[in-house]
């Protein structure tokens, strides 16, 4: 009896697991932390936005200054097509939760394509808007909150990319699914900074 | 407080909502300017009200099976005030002539970014202190009890104990109102709403002891 409570008591190998009090586990809190930093980004960009903007002399008249115009159609249609991974990646993920491997493949697939649409789409609309970074305070802001924005969809698709190829090996199950949980919320907070940036920029 | 990216579904409502929220105030800007800055304005608003918890449900009541055993469980939460005269008449006078098994709980008391970050050793040596100080200080007056530490929530607290010590009865120990954070958090109306165990408040006025 001793003899196998002492084997039990040795199963477990190297340090205790560390006590925790906090009710969120470690890497949701990294990514909460991360994303908090990441929105304290956006900040500073959106706060260089409408200081331009408030200062341009035709404000709130006109925007941007004559004689450039902002596609907001095309921004309008990428809008879309943001939104619409935001569904694709929460079916991916209440797929996995359900154990619904296939489902969890197609979403994660799905939301790849779309994202990468929509930085393809970004790309063209940087090349046909009329302006660059050297034709005023606005085109700067512009370009630089839009391509910050655009640098994240990027970084999503890689994490995606990664959870994607790790639920087509196999991995992921109703229990443990951290792998596809994270990289979707962050997912999420891209989508978004993405309708304010559309908002405030293209639309307002 | 809620936290809105606590998980992806979360996160997913935020998308949604941001979006409601970015047409509504597009909308009324179309209007007017200044109505769209209030639109945005009440609307964040609404957001912080609802991430401090405005929405909130309260959670079912926790049923407590109780062992029938001979004696009398009886389980305290108390910080600070549990060396106080009050609570140990108290528990003195529930002793008197009944078999008593008594669990004090000590919540761990930590800041809010500590616990989020997991640096709660401090907060645990220090409720470690408190505890050993007054099991010792209940012995003194005749009350057999044992103790442990508890999460940083006295709700929390009381509900992990609550699952390996099902008591007939809870003690919650306070500071006089005016003083009492707990008090003010609505510890002991909310013990009463969340478990079916009579909940029992003593206070306890601590700098009223001192000065006597």
């Amino acid at each position: 009896m001793s003899a196998h409570a002492e084997a039990v008591g040795h199963e477990h190998h190297g340090p205790p697991p560390a006590n925790r009090s906090s009710r969120l586990d470690p890497a949701t809190l990294g990514m909460f932390l991360f994303i908090a930093s990441e929105a304290m980004l956006f900040g500073a960009f959106f706060t260089a936005y409408f200081f331009v903007r408030v200062v341009n002399p035709d404000a709130p008249a006109t925007w941007p200054p004559p004689p450039f115009e902002f596609p907001v159609f095309v921004a309008g249609v990428n809008t879309a097509i943001l939104v619409t991974s935001s569904f694709t990646v929460h079916w991916a993920t209440q797929a996995i939760k359900r154990g619904d491997r296939n489902g969890l493949r197609a979403g994660l697939v799905i939301t790849i394509l779309l994202g990468a649409a929509f930085l393809l789409t970004q790309m063209v609309e940087y090349a046909h808007v009329g302006f660059n970074t050297g034709d005023g305070a606005f085109a700067s802001v512009f370009f630089g909150l839009t391509g910050l924005h655009g640098a994240h969809v990027f970084v999503g698709l890689s994490l995606l990319t990664i959870a994607a190829v790790r639920a087509f090996r196999g991995h992921f199950s109703p229990e443990h699914h951290h792998g596809v949980e994270i990289p979707g919320i962050y997912w999420h907070f891209v989508d978004v900074m993405w309708i304010i940036v559309f908002f405030a920029v293209y639309v307002l | 407080m809620k936290n809105p990216l606590r998980d992806e579904a979360s996160a997913f409502q935020v998308v949604l909502v941001t979006l409601g929220g970015a047409v509504l105030v597009v909308l009324a800007a179309w209007v007017n300017t200044w109505l769209g800055l209030v639109v945005f304005l009440a609307l964040v608003a609404v957001a912080l009200w609802a991430i401090r918890g405005g929405m909130r449900q309260r959670p079912p009541q926790a049923h407590v099976v109780h062992d029938g055993g001979p004696a009398r469980k009886i389980l305290v939460v108390a910080n600070e005030t549990v060396g106080g005269d009050e609570l140990r008449e108290l528990l003195g006078r529930k002793a008197e002539g009944v078999s008593e098994d008594v669990l004090l709980v000590c919540p761990a008391l930590n800041s809010r970014l500590r616990t989020w970050t997991s640096d709660e050793d401090g907060a645990r040596a220090a409720a470690q202190e408190r505890l050993d100080e007054s099991l010792a200080r209940l012995r003194d007056a005749g009350v057999t009890a044992r103790g442990e530490i508890g999460d940083g929530d006295p709700l929390q607290a009381l509900e992990d104990a609550l699952r390996t010590f099902p008591a007939d009865e809870i003690v919650v120990s306070t500071h006089p109102p005016g003083r009492s954070n707990w008090l003010e958090q609505g510890v002991v109306e909310n013990a009463r709403l969340r478990f079916d165990v009579p909940v029992s408040h003593v206070v306890v006025d601590l700098a009223a002891e001192t000065s006597v």
